[in-house]
């Protein structure tokens, strides 16, 4: 039976360190959508996301209810656009009506973001492919609530570096284009290098072609009650900080699979599996930065910060792994800048640098993400940064992302609001030392020697 | 049987216990078990309950429970089980 302490622990954790499930992500084919005509495909898509997605919203409401567990977003992956839109589109422009689309539906079932405005082009680009990407920027300023992706590599077919190349173009177009406000677009865009199919956090989700029809994938969160359990520990030895890291992980994680099973039960969808996830949010007390300071660092950034990252993504994914029956998507510590208050004081305070960032993404599930740079940086650093992370997710057999936001008009030490769970940002520096002879070379970088494993 | 547990924290006052038994009662709500505890002047009660038969929807049921708190200035929570059997029990 259960008791007063373990009732008690468990609503302090959602009261007061902010334990909640961030996200059920409905994933949804679209691939029986597809027409060569564009009208049609446009309808197909509308309808076939409202049939299934219609009751999304209500019934997370419904279960968060039920447990008394916050569920703070519900959202919808697709099938990667550049493949649904391959047969219907001939222009750029096409393609962005098929983004009106799902803006529309997003809106009128009520999910806060919908994924998926994606091309897969870690070896290569189909015309289509690249037409989707080149109209990713007026996609993204012309809808609210559409996120998009774009994998450019992996470790089995080595790195695109013409779709590296055009990418670090269309972050700059995407930027100038939603410069009235901040260059927001930016903030639904993230370059992938071995990017997972069942991701359900944005915005890098989209919905593989090696899922099925629907399938419900659900990202829980909690860096706040890390947070506390390590402040329990003070001075402890590794092993103890360790065990108390994996303990709260499991707990956490079992609340994700308890809301995912409920979810799937109630809308008649599969479980897809759940994403073991710290993930930050702005308020106070959610930070993973907080969890870096509390293992012993008085800043994150500062000399051991990699090992203490290290040592938290493997044993968030110790604790979660025996919690949930299936687990996949990013499944790890996420580094976000602009959505971490710890991690915002630090770079205010210089403790924090894009080039630790970038050693830290060595270590944990994601990348250089939520990063504002001044809005002057070429494309090509861009691109050159994009190359250098990709490059650490192909060799480390991870996934490893981008999303940086060039802030039109602004420049180092200036801070960006881009409101909500996007928190804000101080505008980092970057190397501007020239990598155009490099990044403009074309071509691929080949597969690494330890991808052949047949 | 899937039960309900329902917990009251807040600073203790005379009728706590009465106020919340009346309403379940009203609710065809039985209650199962109680554990009670006072630290401090803080009043902390967890109640184990049975809603299967209820005569009201489990999310009125929550609404109501977290009114009658405000009016009496505690806080009182109405979850399904299955959280803290998940989160606590392998």
């Amino acid at each position: 039976m259960i008791n007063i302490f373990e009732v008690n622990e468990t609503n302090k954790m959602i009261e007061q360190d902010n334990l909640d499930v961030r996200t059920i992500t409905l994933g949804i084919s679209l691939l029986d959508c597809i027409s060569d005509d564009l009208d049609t495909l446009n309808n197909n898509i509308y309808n076939k996301i409202k049939r299934l997605a219609s009751n999304l919203v209500q019934t997370g409401e419904d279960i968060s209810k039920q447990f008394g567990i916050p569920i703070v977003n519900k959202r919808i992956s697709v099938t990667p656009i550049a493949l649904v839109g391959g047969a219907a589109c001939k222009t750029p422009d096409d393609f962005v009506t098929i983004a009106m689309t799902l803006d529309k539906v997003a809106k009128e079932v009520g999910v806060n973001f919908l994924g998926g405005y994606s091309a897969l082009v870690n070896k290569g680009m189909t015309p289509a492919e690249e037409m989707l990407i080149r109209s990713i920027p007026k996609a993204l300023a012309s809808t609210e609530r559409v996120c998009s992706s774009v994998n450019v590599g992996s470790t089995k077919t080595g790195l695109n570096m013409d779709a590296v190349k055009l990418m670090g173009e269309m972050i700059v177009e995407t930027a100038t284009l939603t410069k009235e406000q901040d260059s927001l677009g930016c903030a639904k865009l993230v370059v992938f290098c071995n990017a997972p199919d069942d991701n359900p956090f944005m915005a890098g989700a989209f919905h593989g072609v090696t899922e099925a029809d629907a399938i419900i994938n659900v990202g829980v969160s909690g860096p706040g009650v890390v947070k506390h359990a390590l402040s329990k520990v003070r001075g402890e030895n590794f092993e103890v900080l360790c065990e108390t890291i994996k303990k709260t992980a499991f707990k956490v994680t079992r609340v994700g699979q308890l809301v995912a099973c409920e979810a799937s039960k109630r809308l008649g969808i599969p479980f897809g599996i759940v994403d073991l996830s710290l993930a930050p949010t702005p308020a106070i007390g959610d930070s993973v930065a907080d969890i870096l300071e509390e293992i012993g660092l008085e800043r994150a950034g500062a000399p051991g910060t990699t090992a203490a990252l290290a040592l938290l993504n493997d044993q968030v994914k110790k604790g979660g792994v025996m919690a949930s029956s299936y687990v996949g998507g990013l499944s790890g510590a996420f580094i976000p800048v602009s959505e971490d208050q710890g991690m915002i004081d630090a770079v205010k305070e210089g403790a924090l640098t894009i080039e630790k960032l970038e050693a830290m993404t060595c270590v944990c599930s994601v990348g250089l993400d939520m990063i504002a740079i001044p809005g002057d940086t070429k494309a090509t650093t861009i691109s050159g940064i994009i190359a250098d992370e990709a490059a650490i997710g192909m060799i480390n057999q991870k996934t490893t992302a981008v999303r940086l936001i060039p802030v039109i008009g602004k420049g180092v030490g200036e801070i960006v609001e881009f409101g909500g769970l996007l928190g804000y940002a101080p505008i980092m520096p970057v190397n501007n030392f020239s990598c155009d002879n490099f990044v403009n070379r074309t071509g691929r970088i080949p597969a690494p020697i330890h991808s052949f494993k047949n | 049987m899937k039960k309900t547990i329902i917990t009251v924290v807040g600073k203790d006052t005379v009728g706590i216990i009465a106020k919340v038994c009346t309403y379940l009662a009203e609710k065809q709500v039985n209650i199962l078990d109680i554990s009670q505890t006072i630290v401090q002047g803080y009043f902390n009660m967890m109640m184990i309950v049975d809603a299967n038969n209820a005569n009201t929807a489990f999310d009125a049921l929550v609404d109501d429970m977290e009114k009658i708190g405000e009016e009496i200035g505690v806080s009182i929570k109405v979850q399904h089980e299955d959280i803290f059997d998940s989160m606590h029990r392998i």
